[in-house]
């Protein structure tokens, strides 16, 4: 299996090939930041621009969502039609791409689907818990991360600064793709998903209550969850929207903090691929990865397994029914406490 | 929410929503065979159970609703073939994560009532009424604003 | 006079300072550093440098009460319903935050008077720290901000084993007249101990990855130009638009007044609101600001142009690093300063 680096310089060049004579006619990926840990989503339109790109291990951003704005602009535009979009896809977020054209959001036509090996990407944060200050560089595979900073150079374990979504990472297969560079990267299976949902599960409803509380009272009402979400991708939002009488730029009750964040999850139950990226773009840290994995949990158990984004054509589990479907009234009756 | 102010009893407000093709039409029977139920149970008709969005059952604790239920026709008796259907899977999971939530279980509930049903409408709507009057006041779904 | 004190006393400090008010300080919450009521079993986390929030939130608040309305009839009686203000204190605020209060000072105490802003800068003390060492996002040094020597109406410094503590104002020195006790005179020793730090963390500021940020080309001169740019329009398509960076902004101060019906009337109350979002600056024809590339402009452009062009050339950034730090896809405020400004930081 390549190194991270070399997979980095194939997708530099497979892009400026097809930038060159691939008929694409932008290129979607990742440019460097102002840190060695912050890569930019990023629009390549010629091959020059490509000295920036990038792809490592914090190269996390899902790319998928920006086919939506970058077709239709360029459907605005009116010239170049047909033109196609080239995509790098990790694993996680080539769901989120079948999602986007199941709800005929992006048109399949329009791009050109690379998929690309997945290291696991790495949590900054954890980092910098693990005593490292200003990083300055670092070197990975696909096991150990060396970071070079001002605190000194240190080893640490890929498996333990991963982002908590790589933790239980669904795998190295590609839901959609057109090629792929790089197949084959180890994924970091093997994490229970729903540990975390189990575990709540377990505790009274005083203790769960309290629990959300105590996380959801931080919400700031920022919207990134919303808006990094692959599938949460309506024209307008009900709580953008000053007709629905649920709009509200913040929490101004603790009712509106529990709202917004059931809602939408609500909305996006069934659809949602569990790609972890509400919890990686939460300022506030609250872990949103435990209300999405909460539905998809139960819509496995009382609908059978369903993997949102597999496909493009099956229907999702809400927008489906069975004549003998469990009763609601049966899934209140179990789990423990009043 | 209404405590009596003379007995002190806790009478909770219950909001029902019931489709127009049989439960409504089952509450109405309830009325005109003289079959007692709490006052202070809401009706909200909606022309399915399926319009019944879950922000709807939020929206109505929001507004003081101590218990909320929706009531439509049994599955299979659809007035639109299998609206009923769709509700069911959306309050399965909307009542799965209320509790996982930590809300009370006892305060959401679906029935299936038919126009026929009177009988069961008010049977239903009692003993709704009172497992929610043993929970007391719905404290975790309130919104401090609306109180009166 | 520099008064210290026992890093392993501070419990006492603090149970003295919250005695009469309220003390918020920074404490552990969901795995970061945020500033929070004190109380003895709260985790007080000294060393941290940047909070997730800024200390904006006590001075314009994410949301607060204007006013209740009730009809009966013909009649509709309106009642105040805004919290009355009562004392606290802000304690371990750093450089950047305490500056980012006279870019406040300047939009809510100009005329006409933003009264519930006023009662609570009267209301508040405010207790700052110096930085020994910087975060890796910060960039304060580029605003002219020392962040070894911070201002308030308290500064304190923590170095060794004690905290140093220097009151700076009236207000300061009342808060410091009933901390007296608990701490001793500090020496000339002391003093150099504080200057070294001071030096070595401003020449850390120096080094970092933004250190050498540069203003130049942001004077103000060259609106027009700055505003066509068609950098705009390539640094803006990453942006998703959600409002992280404006809400975790010490000095992003727009806000909007909301009604909400509350079914027996209506609750007035002012709130946040991101000029990243659709509904920002609503008007009956729509957001005038149609696309996020306008939107994401018009957030540099007040900051680093147009606020500027308003108050003697005062930018209304002051490095602290958070949207940097949060922003989801790694866009931010120096990204365009150096994008968009001049050679100097090529």
């Amino acid at each position: 299996m390549p190194a991270v680096k070399e997979i980095q310089e194939k997708m530099r060049a497979r892009a400026g090939e097809l930038l060159r004579d691939g008929g694409v006619s932008m290129a979607l990926g990742w440019k460097r930041g102002e840190f060695c840990h912050d890569p930019e989503p990023a629009f390549f339109e010629s091959e020059a621009e490509l000295d920036n790109f990038v792809y490592d291990g914090f190269s996390s951003p899902l790319l998928s969502k920006y086919l939506i704005e970058t077709i239709r602009k360029d459907k605005q535009k009116g010239e170049g039609k047909g033109s196609k979009f080239l995509v790098f896809l990790k694993p996680c977020d080539s769901y989120g791409l079948n999602l986007l054209l199941k709800e005929h959001r992006v048109e399949r036509e329009r791009v050109y689907a690379v998929g690309v090996g997945c290291p696991g990407m790495l949590d900054v944060d954890k980092i910098r818990a693990a005593g490292v200050k200003n990083m300055r560089s670092f070197d990975e595979t696909e096991t150990e991360v060396t970071i070079h900073a001002s605190s000194g150079d240190k080893t640490l374990a890929r498996r333990d600064i991963l982002l908590e979504k790589c933790l239980v990472c669904k795998g190295p297969e590609f839901a959609v793709q057109d090629e792929v560079l790089a197949p084959g990267l180890p994924s970091f299976e093997g994490g229970d998903r729903f540990a975390g949902v189990t575990e709540l599960e377990s505790m009274s409803p005083e203790e769960r209550f309290s629990f959300w509380r105590n996380e959801l009272s931080r919400c700031i009402r920022c919207n990134a969850c919303r808006n990094a979400c692959p599938v949460c991708s309506c024209n307008k939002c009900v709580f953008d929207n000053p007709q629905s009488g649920v709009q509200a730029k913040s929490n101004a009750d603790s009712f509106e903090e529990n709202m917004f964040h059931i809602v939408r999850a609500f909305h996006v139950a069934g659809r949602c691929s569990d790609c972890g990226e509400c919890s990686r773009v939460c300022p506030q840290k609250i872990p949103l990865h435990l209300l999405n994995r909460k539905f998809i949990k139960d819509i496995n158990a009382f609908y059978g397994a369903f993997q949102a984004g597999a496909d493009a054509e099956a229907r999702a589990p809400l927008t489906n029914y069975e004549f003998g479907d469990v009763e609601p009234g049966a899934v209140v009756k179990r789990g423990g406490g009043a | 929410m209404p405590i009596n102010a003379e007995s002190g009893e806790f009478k909770p407000m219950i909001v029902a929503f019931c489709c127009n093709w049989c439960s409504y039409a089952g509450a109405d029977l309830a009325g005109s065979s003289r079959l007692s139920y709490p006052a202070d149970v809401k009706i909200i008709r909606v022309p399915c159970s399926c319009r019944v969005n879950p922000l709807f059952m939020l929206r109505a604790f929001q507004r003081g609703a101590d218990g909320v239920i929706m009531c439509g026709c049994h599955p299979g008796d659809c007035h639109y073939t299998s609206g009923n259907y769709f509700a069911r899977r959306r309050m399965a999971l909307l009542f799965s994560m209320l509790e996982y939530l930590g809300i009370e279980k006892g305060r959401v509930r679906v029935e299936w009532v038919s126009a026929a049903e009177g009988q069961k409408f008010a049977i239903t709507m009692n003993q709704f009424a009172e497992t929610v009057a043993a929970l007391g006041e719905c404290k975790r779904l309130e919104d401090l604003r609306c109180q009166p | 006079m520099l008064l210290k004190l026992s890093l392993d006393k501070t419990g006492g400090l603090f149970t003295e300072m919250a005695r009469d008010r309220t003390l918020y300080l920074p404490v552990k919450r969901g795995g970061q550093a945020d500033f929070a009521p004190w109380t003895p079993e709260a985790e007080v986390c000294l060393d941290y440098l940047n909070t997730a929030r800024s200390i904006k939130d006590f001075f314009l608040p994410q949301t607060e009460n204007i006013a209740a309305f009730k009809r009966e009839g013909k009649k509709i009686t309106i009642t105040p319903t805004h919290e009355e203000p009562s004392p606290f204190v802000v304690f371990g605020a750093r450089a950047c935050d305490v500056r980012s209060l006279d870019v406040l000072d300047r939009v809510f105490l100009s005329d006409p008077v933003d009264t519930f802003y006023k009662a609570q800068r009267e209301n508040g003390v405010i207790v700052s720290m110096a930085c020994a060492e910087p975060e890796e996002t910060c960039f304060c040094n580029a605003f002219g901000i020392d962040a070894a020597e911070p201002r308030g109406d308290v500064v304190t410094w923590i170095a060794g084993n004690f905290l140093y503590w220097e009151a700076k104002t009236p207000a300061g020195e009342a808060l410091t007249g009933k901390l007296e006790t608990l701490m001793s005179e500090a020496d000339s020793s002391d003093l150099k101990e504080i200057e070294e730090q001071g030096k070595a963390a401003r020449a850390a500021f120096k080094e970092l990855p933004l250190g050498k940020l540069s203003l130049e080309g942001w004077s103000g001169d060259d609106l027009l130009g700055k505003f066509t740019s068609p950098l705009w329009e390539k640094m803006s398509k990453s942006c998703l638009g959600c409002g992280t960076c404006t809400y975790v902004c010490p000095t992003c101060q727009c806000y909007d007044i909301q009604d909400f019906d509350t079914g027996h009337g209506i609750a007035r109350f002012r709130c946040w609101d991101s000029c990243m979002y659709s509904d920002f600056t609503l008007m009956a024809h729509g957001n005038p600001r149609k696309s996020q590339l306008e939107r994401f402009r018009q957030r540099f452009m007040h900051k680093l142009v147009y606020y500027p062009a308003n108050n003697d050339g005062m930018y209304s950034c002051v490095g602290c690093g958070r949207c940097v730090a949060k922003c989801p896809i790694s866009m931010n405020i120096a990204k365009v300063i150096k994008a968009l400004g001049g050679n100097a930081n090529a």
